[in-house]
């Protein structure tokens, strides 16, 4: 095991306290437990930390499966009933008075249904064109949306509902149109544009660029981005490298259920690069870089191994692996890239 | 060789979604076809394999021409191409077992004898292991189940692979494997290869050429010929 540098842990330390005093979202020890069959447990997330900041995006990188979906999920309290939930996710609202700081994972549904979802975190869906009712238009999606939210009078929602497209720049000649009548960046926006009506301090990002071409991806990366530029706090969750370092000031990489590694994109992106081995083999695997994949396939999280669970795809795994490493200075590995050897 | 003739495809003959479009494949090539989402890539790319049938223009397979598409097509050249598609979820079907997904053309026509020497020479090729092989698709992620359609492309040793998208969904790390999985079969078998995608960097790293599928499209401005680059 390699002893990290005191100074840097202590800064590091430093740093994390500053973010948890002003987060707007403050997650300690979340963990899901599905229960299954023939007492079977998948564990999806196991001790995720992390805190996000108003005006911070952090992206949530990692292969599908490997629980970024379920941690979403988690804080927006949609989980299926045989989940099991540990852990808290404080959400803060500082400067209101009306909303106090609420535990998500504590919250019961009505709570979550009338003061959160929606108004306190908007979330930006995975595949928009299923998450629109197909038989309904994308004005009468925005006026729904203003009303349930805003309460915005009747003779003045046409003009909110227009508003709410212009701020997504969803096209207003587009607003008569049906879900099936847009194409993938026009639905794209329609769901920004619903997630951004009730002004949620928190927004929430699944997997937003997938199946768009490259120039949509990076045109809905810039349009999250101006979102965390208005102050926004923004959770990204994709398993697109490029459209994370598009946007994202700090990047948290998953691997089977667990953050291996939080680092700041600056450096994660740039030369020094991140530190733990599978964060590492998933950028090299990128085709501008080695274009080599990850050997063998991560583990079944009905089954993790006891220790490390990325060892047995380490090329760097020795004795010490077989313990669970903690997480110390933003990276959970026994012998971090990087750091020299003790 | 693999030729598009001036195809003309899409799905209302008032309105198809490209006109007068002309690609070629040559032996053991492999082209990167890019273009921006909606240009009519995925047509093309069914076109190519057999499973949708243009309104006009030829489709040449290894010297004889296409007069069947789908299920009319001889069996002979419907074996012929191999495709992946962007969605695995869509592609599967939801009942079968992993195992059966990959042997289902082999069942097909008529081959279940080479089943089990066939997946035991696929399988570690395309990265699966044995205990996927019992679940149903559902029961894993989407990496794992684009390896089995993966997989069920090859079984049946096609001389063209059409990959539509094929790593659209995946991580990065997958998306390699994968890649690297084809790119294995390629060369012990000389396979042409046609990859459909809008990821220019990923193509250009696989495909020893790629053509661009460029300006707007369906909005009245036909596009004439591909540009070789």
């Amino acid at each position: 095991m390699t002893a990290p540098d005191a100074h840097l842990v202590r800064a590091l330390e430093a740093v994390t306290a500053e973010r948890a005093a002003d987060a707007v979202l403050s997650v300690r020890g979340l963990t899901v437990r599905f229960r299954m069959r023939g007492g079977r447990s998948v564990a999806a997330v196991t001790d995720a930390d992390f805190d996000l900041a108003a005006g911070e995006c952090l992206a949530l990188v990692g292969e599908s499966g490997c629980g970024k979906s379920v941690l979403a999920s988690a804080l927006l309290g949609l989980l299926p009933g045989n989940a099991e939930t540990r852990g808290t996710a404080l959400l803060a609202a500082p400067d209101d008075a009306e909303h106090p700081t609420v535990d998500l994972l504590a919250a019961d549904e009505r709570t979550l249904a009338r003061t959160v979802r929606g108004r306190r975190i908007g979330l930006v869906p995975q595949s928009p064109a299923a998450h629109l009712t197909p038989v309904r238009t994308v004005r009468a999606h925005l006026e729904e949306t203003v009303r349930a939210l805003t309460g915005t009078p009747r003779r003045e929602r046409r003009a909110a509902a227009e508003a709410a497209a212009e701020r997504a720049a969803f096209p207003a000649g587009h607003l008569d149109r049906h879900p099936h009548e847009l194409s993938g960046g026009l639905a794209q926006r329609a769901a920004t544009a619903l997630a951004l009506i009730g002004d949620a301090p928190l927004l929430l990002a699944d997997e937003p660029t997938t199946g768009l071409d490259r120039e949509l991806v990076d045109r809905t990366a810039d349009e999250l981005r101006r979102q965390a530029d208005r102050g926004k706090a923004l959770l990204l969750i994709t398993h697109d490298l490029a459209a994370a370092r598009r946007v994202a000031d700090r990047v948290a990489v998953m691997y089977a259920g667990r953050i291996v590694e939080i680092a700041p994109a600056a450096r994660f992106f740039g030369e020094s690069g991140p530190r733990h081995p599978y964060a590492r083999g998933l950028l090299d695997a990128l085709p501008e870089r080695e274009f080599t994949p990850i050997p063998g396939l991560p583990p079944e999280l009905t089954d993790l191994p006891e220790g490390c669970a990325f060892a047995p795809r380490c090329a760097g795994a020795d004795a010490a692996c077989a313990a669970p490493p903690e997480f110390l200075a933003g990276v959970a590995c026994h012998h971090p890239l990087g750091a020299s050897r003790a | 060789m693999l030729e598009l003739h001036s195809v003309t495809a899409g799905y209302d003959r008032r309105a198809p979604v490209f006109r007068d479009v002309s690609l070629t494949v040559g032996a053991g090539e492999s082209v990167g076809l890019l273009g921006p989402s909606g240009c009519g890539k995925s047509t093309l790319a069914r076109v190519a394999a057999l499973l949708h049938r243009p309104d006009a223009g030829r489709v040449v397979l290894d010297g004889t021409e296409v007069r069947a598409w789908r299920h009319r097509a001889p069996r002979a050249q419907r074996t012929a191409v191999g495709v992946v598609f962007q969605q695995p979820r869509l592609s599967a079907d939801p009942r079968l077992r992993l195992a059966d997904l990959v042997a289902e053309p082999l069942r097909a026509t008529g081959r279940r004898g080479e089943i089990p020497a066939r997946l035991a020479e696929l399988l570690p090729a395309v990265g699966l292991t044995d205990d996927l092989l019992g679940r149903r698709p559902h029961e894993v992620s989407d990496g794992q189940l684009q390896r089995a359609c993966l997989a069920r492309a090859l079984v049946l040793r096609p001389r063209w692979l059409v990959c539509d998208e094929m790593t659209a969904m995946l991580d990065a790390s997958t998306t390699a494997a994968l890649v690297a999985a084809v790119e294995s079969y390629r060369a012990e078998t000389g396979a042409g290869l046609l990859a459909v995608g809008h990821d220019r960097v990923l193509l250009k790293r696989w495909c020893d050429r790629t053509v661009e599928w460029a300006g707007p499209n369906g909005a009245g401005e036909p596009v004439k010929a591909l540009a070789g680059g």
